[in-house]
C-alpha cells in the first residue's frame, strides 16, 4: 500500500513539475518521468502488457518527439499573462474536482465482480478487431498528417523537371 | 474511506485531470498544451485501468499481498487505443507547433490569429 501511495504522489508531483516548468525540455523530462511512473501503476492494477507499451510509447517515444519537437522549434519561454485569469482557473478546477469527486463517491463502495479468465490476446484480436483497425487507421492518418505538415516544398509535377532543363 | 489501491488510484486520476485542465487553461505555449493533454491522457488510461480492476480483479496466486494482476477485460483493450490516439495527437500537435514556429516565429497561441481586431 505504502508502494502504490509513494506512486501516486511522485505522479502527481511530477505532473505538476512538467506544466510548472518554464523550460520545455525540463518540462518534458518531467512529463516522461509522470509516464514512467503511470506504467508502474497500471503494473501494479493488473494490467503488465498495457503498462509495457506506456512505459516504452509514453516515457519513450513521445520523450523523444518532444526533444525534437523542441530542438526545432526552440525555446521560447513565454512570460506574457495567460488567456484566462490563474483565480478563475483556480475557482473552475476546484468546481470542476468537487463535481467529480461528488459523482465518483458512491463508486467507492463497489463490491468487485468476477468475470471469466481470458485472455487479453484473446479478446484483442477476436473481439475487438474494430479497435485494431481503427489503431491502423489512426496510425496511418497520423503519418500522412505529419508529412503533409512538416513538407516545405511544392509536389514535383510530372515533367517539370524536363522544362527546366529545357529552359 | 477505505484507503485502498482503488482510492489511491482515483486520487491520482482526479489530481491529473485536475493538473492537466489548469495547464491548459493558464498556458499559452503551443508544446506545453501538448504536455497538458498528455497528462490528461494519462489520468485517462489510469481510469479505463482502474475500471478493469474493478470489475475483474484477479488476485496473483505467486504474492500474498493484495497486488492484482490479470484484471483482464475489454478496458486494457481500450486503455491501448487510447495510448496509440494519443500518441499521434502528441505527434500532429508537436508537428503544428514546429510548422506554427517557421511561420508565424512563435509558439504563443494567441498571436496564431491573422484576422484583424
Amino acid at each position: 500500500m505504502v508502494w502504490q501511495m509513494l506512486i501516486a504522489i511522485g505522479i502527481l508531483a511530477s505532473a505538476v513539475l512538467a506544466i510548472i516548468s518554464k523550460r520545455l525540455l525540463v518540462s518534458a523530462i518531467w512529463l516522461a518521468l509522470t509516464s514512467a511512473l503511470t506504467a508502474l501503476m497500471i503494473y501494479l492494477l493488473g494490467a503488465p502488457q498495457i503498462a509495457v507499451i506506456e512505459l516504452s510509447v509514453g516515457a519513450g517515444l513521445v520523450t523523444v518527439l518532444f526533444v525534437f519537437a523542441i530542438n526545432i522549434a526552440g525555446e521560447e519561454p513565454i512570460e506574457i499573462r495567460s488567456l484566462v485569469s490563474k483565480p478563475v482557473a483556480w475557482v473552475l478546477l476546484v468546481v470542476a474536482a468537487g463535481l467529480a469527486i461528488y459523482m465518483l463517491l458512491p463508486t467507492l463502495g463497489l463490491v468487485p465482480t468476477t468475470s471469466p479468465d481470458i485472455a487479453t490476446a484473446s479478446i484483442l484480436w477476436n473481439q475487438r478487431y474494430l479497435d485494431i483497425l481503427l489503431q491502423i487507421a489512426i496510425f496511418f492518418s497520423g503519418v500522412l498528417g505529419v508529412l503533409g505538415l512538416l513538407s516545405d516544398g511544392k509536389p514535383r509535377v510530372a515533367g517539370e523537371e524536363e522544362e527546366q532543363h529545357a529552359a | 474511506m477505505q484507503l485502498n489501491i482503488t482510492t489511491i488510484t482515483l486520487v491520482a486520476i482526479l489530481g491529473l485531470a485536475a493538473i492537466a485542465f489548469y495547464g491548459l487553461l493558464i498556458s499559452r505555449n503551443m508544446i506545453k498544451l501538448v504536455v497538458a493533454l498528455q497528462i490528461l491522457v494519462k489520468g485517462a488510461i489510469l481510469a479505463f485501468i482502474l475500471a478493469g480492476n474493478i470489475q475483474a480483479p484477479v488476485t496473483s496466486a505467486s504474492t500474498s499481498q493484495a497486488v492484482t494482476y490479470g484484471a483482464i477485460s475489454d478496458a486494457q483493450t481500450l486503455a491501448l487505443t487510447i495510448i496509440v490516439a494519443d500518441t499521434i495527437v502528441a505527434v500532429l500537435g508537436l508537428a503544428f507547433a514546429v510548422q506554427i514556429r517557421r511561420r508565424f516565429g512563435t509558439l504563443d497561441i494567441k498571436a496564431l490569429t491573422t484576422l484583424k481586431r
